[in-house]
């Protein structure tokens, strides 16, 4: 029991966050670097005097910025306690009050104090006018504020709360803090910017008169003139959703339910989609369908009519839309519709239940929640798309592009950007709740743990001719405007002069062999390398932060475990719009200032993408015994080594499968990215957006082609690494009839 | 930076502080051009100078905006480029900083009239003229008179065939309806836009790009600036550019200086630099087509000519105000966008 005794009286998590604490406190630049912290050009600068760079000790040294000594009081008062055993009461009590006021005080003075002194007039009248300002918090204030989370964490656990298990009483916290200040706090600060009138006060008149105004609700379309913006919306999604679930639907049965031989290619088809940036889609149907497109010549010359504007609007939105997210709702029915027992459809059929009958009685019911799913899906992302009604919309007003404009417009009105944003929101949550009540309490588990070696029977004739008539008119249609999106890249002007040339891509990614080696002098090798590193960085994040959360939700047991599921996984249903616009408000000021940099778009796609990490981390999870976990913990080791040790190795497919997801969303979203973007910053959409507004299309289309064999690289590698883990197990059976 | 705390402190970190502050000559650059003008532009000053330039390039709106909510504790220096309604308007609200330049020698009248409009707290350092262009091949397509006026879009014939930006969401569309009212009178102003909408076939909203769907031949015409128009028809369009008989309005690019710049002697020099016959020539390298402000400066052969196209005398004070343009913006709203078509 050496060892035993020898753990309870040094620390050393402990020991570590209170020497994290005292750095960040006493070493790094209290607030944020303008240049980058990273460029260290702030050492050379003043520090650790200068008050711009001056870690929170120097100044209050100083006697500048005397609001932050009280943290000081919290960052000692842990010392105290480094020799006591973790039983003793007085160590939880002393490192919960330490870490709980620091980091409160913390949060208080930062939100209290900003860039014109007090941040509310109460302070003032209370204490005076300060006559001192601060900026956004840096390095030194994050480093401290986890130093203190994690005292306070370490102090529950002392308690005893969840076995006294440090680890996970820290994720916990972890999990809760990063998601309340990057998904909670900025939908809050957006709620509240929707109540602020032009002096700066708050009222809910100014509210109700940007929410009710016409232009929002208007039913103008019943008699001739235009609909308000969120009814176009309201009416587009619901129509994209049912449509990309049908479409869908007929896809996921010639894959499962037929005898068709190309399912490889199939899937393949419907990959291109999800890894096509946004626009390439609506630019190549303007090109074949619009005023002077290729395919409306073509007909008005057949005809003999005048060609038409009909493409923009709702049917170009339509059709540009459901080309998008069909793949999505896919993706999401193969896995149910495979998933339905076979055992069951056979059980029907033993009964005398014709083919028709047992699809339309055991089948179809059992796929009830990937239907659902599948309509939320693609009716949060016609909400959320910007790209396709920027290009293809008309005069058919959508509110995501209402609100971008509300923003850099000539209005430049955030309030009616936030009442918009909230309209947003209403209707993907509500859909969200819908789905949810629809779904309701009923069982539509049909895996159960025995063997089912049946076989999916196939579809009654009735259905397989329509199904398979639609399948191939439109995956035709999908290769057909691929096709053309390829041949946009290498004509010189796109219906004007149709000579071939590969001259786009040399603008987008010449490079010349210079003195000093290699320079990379195509106008899109910038934001390509921002998105790759940017794509990069968030990636292995997304996939950690979204293991960690579905650790937590499938192995742990803890008081609010069902907030906290619905907590992490609301960014789901957040348009990427919302997601922008809260941002922006939320984050273009103290205490955390993060607009320009390439932080916020980081932390952007971490929030965007996490539910699908949390999703493919709790599948996998679910598959792997508990008994794993119990054995690891049996044999002395703490549930930390467990999760690295045990879960983590046997996690590949899952942890893949986040990078692969996070990686090409980072690099095809622009919903959120289009807000968030600066001149040093620059994405691949967003650069490719802005080709696209100069008319510069060949070269869009070439950077855009490019993109996408560069993502179905990325996708391929996952194929084979992932491909290699599943070596060994059964091949699952394929209903080749 | 809060100098004055220094020389309150103790003397020997004060020195510290200060001996550390002075570092390589920076500038901190709000641009509100079109991305690659602003690149260009602070790539050349830095080549020329050897000034490190920290670009930010947001649209004038949101510029004057940032420089607003920065006001107690600027971080930029120059403002350069976007339409002069926002640059007058900070000069108002005493946001910008006079500065009389050495180069004024070379400058065309209007930019100094405007620079004296705002007692020289901003100059204009381009223009461009409001008119329209369209797609020949349509246009003969479709068996169109080639319209010359602005009376003329009115005519039934191009119904559903010319297109303009919302003025809720594009300064440009905004400049058409002032450009408008001052024209003809607000009555007859609104009468116009009135007929004109009944043969738009859509309201976009960004204010060029009108004419880039001319230009692909998805409208026939499109109400913009016109070196927007040139713009495409040296792209290789088919874009014929119209300056209207009627006469037309315009807009003045604009530079200031923001009050309280932390590198003042920088921001001077990158003012006149901007403001020399050299640095407006880079205009051409990127296609912007608009009319410099130095006299000396090369124009493109496609550029239009100012002094043969009519100009109003734009009110700029006035139609820049914001409780003119929300009044106007309103009227518009309320009694044209409201009209079935």
């Amino acid at each position: 029991m050496r060892t035993a005794t020898t753990e309870q009286t040094t620390h050393p998590v402990l020991i570590f966050w209170i020497i994290a604490g005292w750095v960040g406190f006493c070493i790094l630049p209290w607030y944020g670097v303008e240049d980058g912290f990273f460029r260290f050009g702030w050492l050379f600068e003043g520090y650790p005097f200068d008050e711009d760079y001056a870690p929170g000790a120097f100044l209050i040294a100083q006697g500048r910025k005397l609001w932050l000594a009280p943290m000081l009081l919290a960052l000692a008062a842990p010392l105290l306690v480094l020799k006591r055993r973790k039983t003793d009461p007085v160590f939880a009590v002393v490192l919960i009050l330490s870490g709980a006021l620091g980091f409160g005080w913390l949060i208080a003075q930062g939100f209290g104090i900003g860039i014109r002194g007090f941040n509310f007039a109460w302070l003032t009248a209370l204490f005076g006018d300060l006559g001192d300002r601060q900026f956004g918090m840096g390095y030194g204030a994050m480093i401290l504020a986890s130093a203190f989370l994690f005292l306070f964490t370490q102090g529950i656990a002392a308690r005893g709360a969840i076995n006294g298990d440090v680890f996970v009483v820290s994720a916990i916290g972890g999990v809760i803090v990063i998601v309340g200040t990057f998904v909670f706090f900025p939908i809050a600060k957006m709620l509240t910017a929707a109540f602020i009138t032009e002096d700066g006060g708050y009222s809910v008149g100014i509210f109700a008169a940007k929410f009710f105004d016409d232009r929002l609700w208007g039913l103008g379309c019943l008699w001739g003139a235009r609909c308000g913006v969120a009814w176009n919306s309201l009416f587009l999604a619901i129509l994209v959703g049912l449509l990309s679930t049908a479409l869908g639907l007929v896809f996921a049965l010639v894959v499962t339910r037929s005898g068709f031989r190309y399912k490889r290619a199939l899937r393949a088809l419907t990959v291109l989609p999800i890894i096509t940036p946004p626009f390439v889609i609506g630019l190549a149907l303007i090109l074949m369908f619009g005023l002077s497109g290729s395919v409306t010549r073509f007909v008005a010359d057949l005809l003999g009519v005048q060609p038409t504007r009909w493409l923009y609007g709702l049917p170009g939105l339509l059709i540009a839309q459901t080309l998008a997210f069909t793949p999505i709702a896919f993706l999401v029915l193969i896995g149910v519709v495979e998933g339905v027992s076979p055992s069951m459809e056979e059980a029907a059929q033993t009964l005398r239940a014709n083919k028709w009958q047992t699809f339309r009685t055991v089948s179809l019911p059992l796929m009830r929640p990937g239907l659902a799913n599948a309509f939320l899906l693609g009716f949060i992302e016609s909400m959320a798309d910007f790209g396709n009604p920027l290009v293809l919309g008309g005069n058919f007003d959508v509110l995501s592009t209402e609100i971008f404009f509300a923003i850099v417009g000539a209005q430049y009105d955030q309030g009616r950007a936030a009442v918009l944003a909230v309209v947003l929101l209403a209707f993907t949550l509500s859909a969200f709740y819908a789905q949810r009540a629809w779904l309701g309490k009923k069982s539509y588990t049909t895996v159960t743990g025995k063997g089912d070696a049946g076989v999916h029977p196939l579809m009654p004739r009735g259905l397989s001719i329509p199904v398979f008539a639609l399948a191939a008119i439109w995956g035709g249609f999908t290769v057909i405007v691929y096709i053309m999106i390829f041949y946009g890249s290498i004509v010189e002007l796109w219906g004007v002069n149709n000579t071939l040339t590969f001259k786009h891509y040399l603008t987008a990614f010449s490079v010349k062999l210079g003195d000093n080696g290699l320079l990379w002098t195509g106008a899109a090798w910038d934001s390509f390398w921002t998105t790759i590193y940017i794509a990069a960085v968030a990636a292995p994040l997304t996939a950690a932060v979204g293991l960690i959360t579905a650790y937590l939700l499938t192995r742990q047991t803890f008081a609010g475990k069902n907030a906290f599921e619905f907590g992490t996984m609301l960014s789901f249903a957040i348009p990427g719009t919302v997601i922008g616009v809260s941002y922006i408000l939320a984050f273009n000021v103290p205490p955390i200032e993060i607009t320009g940099t390439g932080i916020i778009l980081v932390i952007s796609f971490i929030f965007r993408n996490m539910p699908v990490g949390v999703r493919a981390g709790i599948a996998s999870m679910s598959q792997l015994d508990k008994s794993l976990d119990e054995s690891s913990l049996t044999l002395g080791a703490n549930s930390w080594q467990t999760f690295r040790r045990v879960i983590l190795p046997l996690l590949r497919p899952a942890i893949l499968a986040a990078l692969v997801y996070s990686f090409v969303r980072a690099m095809t979203a622009i919903s959120a990215v289009i807000f968030l973007v600066s001149a040093q910053y620059d994405m691949a959409t967003s650069y490719i957006i802005g080709r696209v507004e100069n008319n510069d299309y060949g070269l869009a289309i070439a950077y855009s082609t490019t993109l996408i064999f560069v993502m179905l690289a990325a996708v391929g590698l996952l194929q084979v690494v992932v491909g290699k883990t599943q070596i060994g197990r059964r091949t699952q059976f394929t209903a080749g009839g | 930076m809060n100098t004055f705390r220094y020389t309150l402190g103790v003397s020997l970190l004060a020195i510290a502080a200060s001996a550390g502050a002075a570092s390589a000559a920076k500038l901190t650059l709000y641009c509100s051009a079109q991305e690659d003008w602003c690149q260009l532009m602070a790539r050349s000053f830095e080549e020329a100078t050897g000034i490190d330039v920290n670009m930010t390039r947001k649209s004038s709106g949101e510029t004057f905006a940032q420089v607003k909510a920065e006001a107690s504790n600027p971080k930029g220096d120059v403002w350069w480029g976007g339409t002069g309604d926002p640059h007058l308007q900070a000069a108002e609200e005493d946001l910008t900083d006079p500065y009389i330049s050495p180069m004024r020698s070379e400058l065309q009248d209007w930019s100094i009239s405007q620079a004296a409009s705002a007692g020289d707290k901003t100059i204009g350092i381009y223009s461009g003229a409001l008119g329209y262009g369209y797609n020949t091949d349509l246009l003969a397509a479709n068996n169109l008179p080639e319209p010359a006026c602005w009376k003329d879009l009115l005519k039934p014939e191009y119904k559903g065939h010319v297109q303009m930006a919302n003025p809720n969401s594009s300064g440009t569309a905004y400049t058409t309806l002032a450009t408008m009212v001052q024209l003809f009178g607000e009555d007859e102003g609104f009468e116009f836009m009135k007929g004109l909408h009944a043969n738009i076939n859509q309201y976009t909203k960004s204010g060029s790009a009108p004419i880039k769907a001319a230009g692909r031949g998805e409208t026939t015409i499109g109400i913009v600036f016109m070196h927007d128009a040139v713009a495409q028809a040296v792209s290789g369009f088919p874009i014929k550019v119209v300056a209207p008989c009627e006469g037309t309005g315009y807009e003045i690019g604009s530079m200031s200086i923001i009050k309280g710049a932390r590198n003042l002697e920088e921001a001077h020099k990158f003012y006149d630099w901007a403001l020399s016959a050299d640095a407006q020539n880079l205009a051409l390298q990127v296609k912007a087509f608009q009319v410099p402000s130095n006299v000396n400066a090369e124009t493109s052969p496609s550029a239009p000519d100012l002094s043969s196209i009519k100009l109003i005398d734009y009110d700029f004070k006035l139609y820049g105000s914001s409780d003119e343009r929300k009044r106007l913006l309103q009227k518009w709203d309320e009694e044209v966008s409201t009209l079935p078509q």
